[in-house]
């Protein structure tokens, strides 16, 4: 019914969507993995991150992908910040307490937001928004395969860091094993907020590669971390390659049915895949730390 | 008795206020506090008591407004039988959603995350579904007659509200001396330990979620009699499914006053917030966000734990011979 001129191209551009969705979900289970916390501040955090590559565009023409840059120094702070003095401290290590904590912010931030900018919708125009390039019988649009391209090196980049530093290697440690890590010198305190901003700046750049072909408003972050949430659920709560692989796995997936079934279903179709995935993803996954 | 002697006498101040003022402002204010305390109650049942955080008691609250409104405008059925069936339906979507989520062992985030997507999956649907008017909503028509449960003044509102937060007060109470009750607040406490006794955790965790969804619903139902409109974003919004986790968790979770009390206090902070600051959509929001940070940090037991505990230094503190060193 579909020939491979409908089906390579739709399938190229479920992967370079699902790329973008990836490194979101590569945030919030970097945070899981380590925190054991599911973030619910994330999609507000994206949100923000969105408004700020609009106005850095809008008021300053700085190009998003350059002002990925410094907003990513910028998330990264804002993120070590909000784990170090609100989610840390306000949380007195409570799992329940921590949601709390979460939900508060991502309900302070969206609406201040709202408050701020209202509910208006708002897009940026690139020259080169509507640029292609031609692969064999594929016509892929210049932002995506960009986006396609800095996930790849970020999560590279991410990669050599856990693998190969010091702060990385205290990650993985705490991660493994806190008392341990705490025992042997690691302040995990420091170590958790880091990952909370190094989670957020996963969220600044992500930010970065949407603006450019996605429009922002105060709630615009949601809908992007409902599917993070499935990927991260799918790929096994605090995986990175599962986040990863499951990412591309979902952008294909999305597209492909929007192929097949229209995009008006697409909404509820990863809603009740989230759903399914939650309830019927066999047990171990869903095991609470002690 | 004794220990409904304390609620009686709440309801009976709060039953008083239309014979002492008959300001509409007023009844409006103390309508939609009471409202938000029942929704808040339900919560409570399930989160204070249980410690089962739910995120999406929208969903229990949006399915008793459509369930009363389509009922009566598509199907002729009478207001006060479409109230009753709301509260079934209710409490019907409660156990579905309680029975997948539990026997799939989730809890905790987990918990919090599946109902937030169910909340935000019959919100979706609802914008969509011919039955529910889609993006237009549902207009209930106007007929001032008590057998439609609509009613010229609002002071009739006001007493079948209170008479429902009457009602989930005294099914707390209740709850809480009953075997169903302490089973609840053991496996709150410790989940395992609760299951190692014997206790059916799964079964005990399941019907608290019917009962807290079936007042939640109770207070859907309300809301579309009181405002006779419904539309997607208000009954499955996510105003709703934090509204009834703030007022528990500002006035005490775990206790029978806690959400009364919590929701009071957030409504009056709403409306100052409006007073001081105008009406910018939003803005109310910011305050509760920051009020639900400020309380976990630092009054993690609501105002009702602050209260506890002034008393128990002040008890202490008389209980002190003058002079003495204490601390």
């Amino acid at each position: 019914m579909l020939s491979p001129a409908i089906l390579v191209p739709a399938v190229f551009n479920g992967l370079m969507t699902g790329a973008v969705y990836a490194l979101i979900a590569l945030g919030l289970t970097l945070i899981y993995g380590v925190l054991h916390i599911i973030n619910f501040a994330h999609g507000a955090l994206l949100t923000a991150a969105m408004f700020a590559a609009f106005f850095a565009y809008k008021l300053l023409g700085l190009d998003p992908y350059l002002a990925a840059v410094p907003l990513t120094v910028l998330f990264f702070g804002l993120g070590y910040a909000l784990q170090r003095f609100v989610i840390g401290l306000a949380g007195h290590g409570d799992d329940r307490n921590i949601l709390l904590i979460t939900l508060g912010l991502a309900i302070v931030i969206e609406n201040a937001l709202l408050v701020a900018f209202r509910a208006d919708t708002r897009t940026i125009n690139l020259p080169y928004a509507f640029d292609v390039i031609e692969i064999g019988t594929a016509f892929l649009a210049v932002p995506r395969v960009i986006a396609f391209a800095v996930v790849i090196l970020v999560a590279l980049a991410l990669w050599l860091f856990m693998r190969w530093t010091d702060t990385g290697k205290a990650i993985r440690a705490v991660a493994k094993e806190k008392l341990g890590a705490e025992l042997s010198g690691i302040d995990v305190g420091h170590i958790y907020a880091v990952t909370f901003g190094l989670g957020t700046a996963c969220v600044a750049v992500a930010a970065c590669l949407l603006i450019p072909t996605y429009y922002v408003n105060p709630t615009a972050g949601n809908a992007f971390v409902l599917i993070a949430f499935t990927i991260v659920v799918l790929g096994g709560m605090g995986s990175v390659v599962g986040a990863l692989v499951s990412g591309l796995f979902v952008g294909v997936v999305e597209s492909l049915s929007g192929l097949y079934l229209g995009e008006s279903l697409g909404q509820i179709g990863i809603f009740v895949m989230f759903i399914l995935v939650l309830l019927f993803r066999p047990s171990g996954l869903f095991g609470e730390r002690a | 008795m004794r220990a409904l002697a304390p609620i009686a006498v709440v309801v009976a101040l709060l039953a008083a206020v239309p014979l002492v003022t008959a300001s509409n402002l007023v009844l409006n204010f103390l309508v939609v506090a009471l409202l938000t305390a029942l929704v808040g109650q339900g919560w409570n049942l399930l989160g204070g008591y249980g410690g089962q955080y739910s995120f999406g008691h929208a969903a229990f609250f949006g399915t008793g407004a459509y369930a009363t409104a389509i009922l009566q405008v598509r199907y002729g059925v009478n207001a006060w039988l479409g109230f009753a069936v709301g509260i079934a339906a209710g409490a019907a979507v409660g156990a579905i959603i309680g029975a997948l989520s539990f026997r799939s062992g989730l809890k905790g985030s987990y918990f919090a995350l599946v109902t937030l997507a169910f909340a935000e999956v019959l919100r979706i649907i609802a914008s969509v579904a011919p039955i529910t008017g889609a993006g237009v909503g549902t207009l209930i028509k106007l007929d001032l007659r008590p057998e439609a449960l609509q009613f010229q003044s609002r002071v009739p509102f006001y007493w079948i509200i209170l008479g429902l937060v009457a009602v989930s007060l005294v099914i707390m109470r209740m709850i809480e001396d009953s075997r169903f009750g302490a089973y609840l607040l053991a496996l709150r406490e410790n989940e395992d330990a609760a299951k190692a006794l014997g206790v059916n955790t799964t079964l005990i965790k399941l019907g608290a979620m019917t009962v807290s969804a079936a007042i939640a619903a109770a207070g859907g139902c309300f809301y579309a009699q009181y405002f006779l409109f419904v539309d997607a974003g208000i009954a499955y919004g996510s105003w709703i499914s934090i509204a009834a986790l703030l007022a528990p968790i500002v006035g005490g979770a775990g206790t029978v006053f806690g959400p009364l009390l919590g929701a009071l206090v957030v409504k009056t902070l709403g409306e100052a917030t409006k007073l001081v600051a105008g009406d910018a959509p939003g803005l109310d929001l910011v305050i509760y966000g920051c009020v639900l940070i400020l309380i976990v940090a630092f009054a993690p037991s609501g105002i009702a734990g602050l209260l506890r505990g002034a008393f128990q230094r002040f008890a202490a503190v008389k209980s002190l011979r003058p002079g003495q060193p204490h601390g």
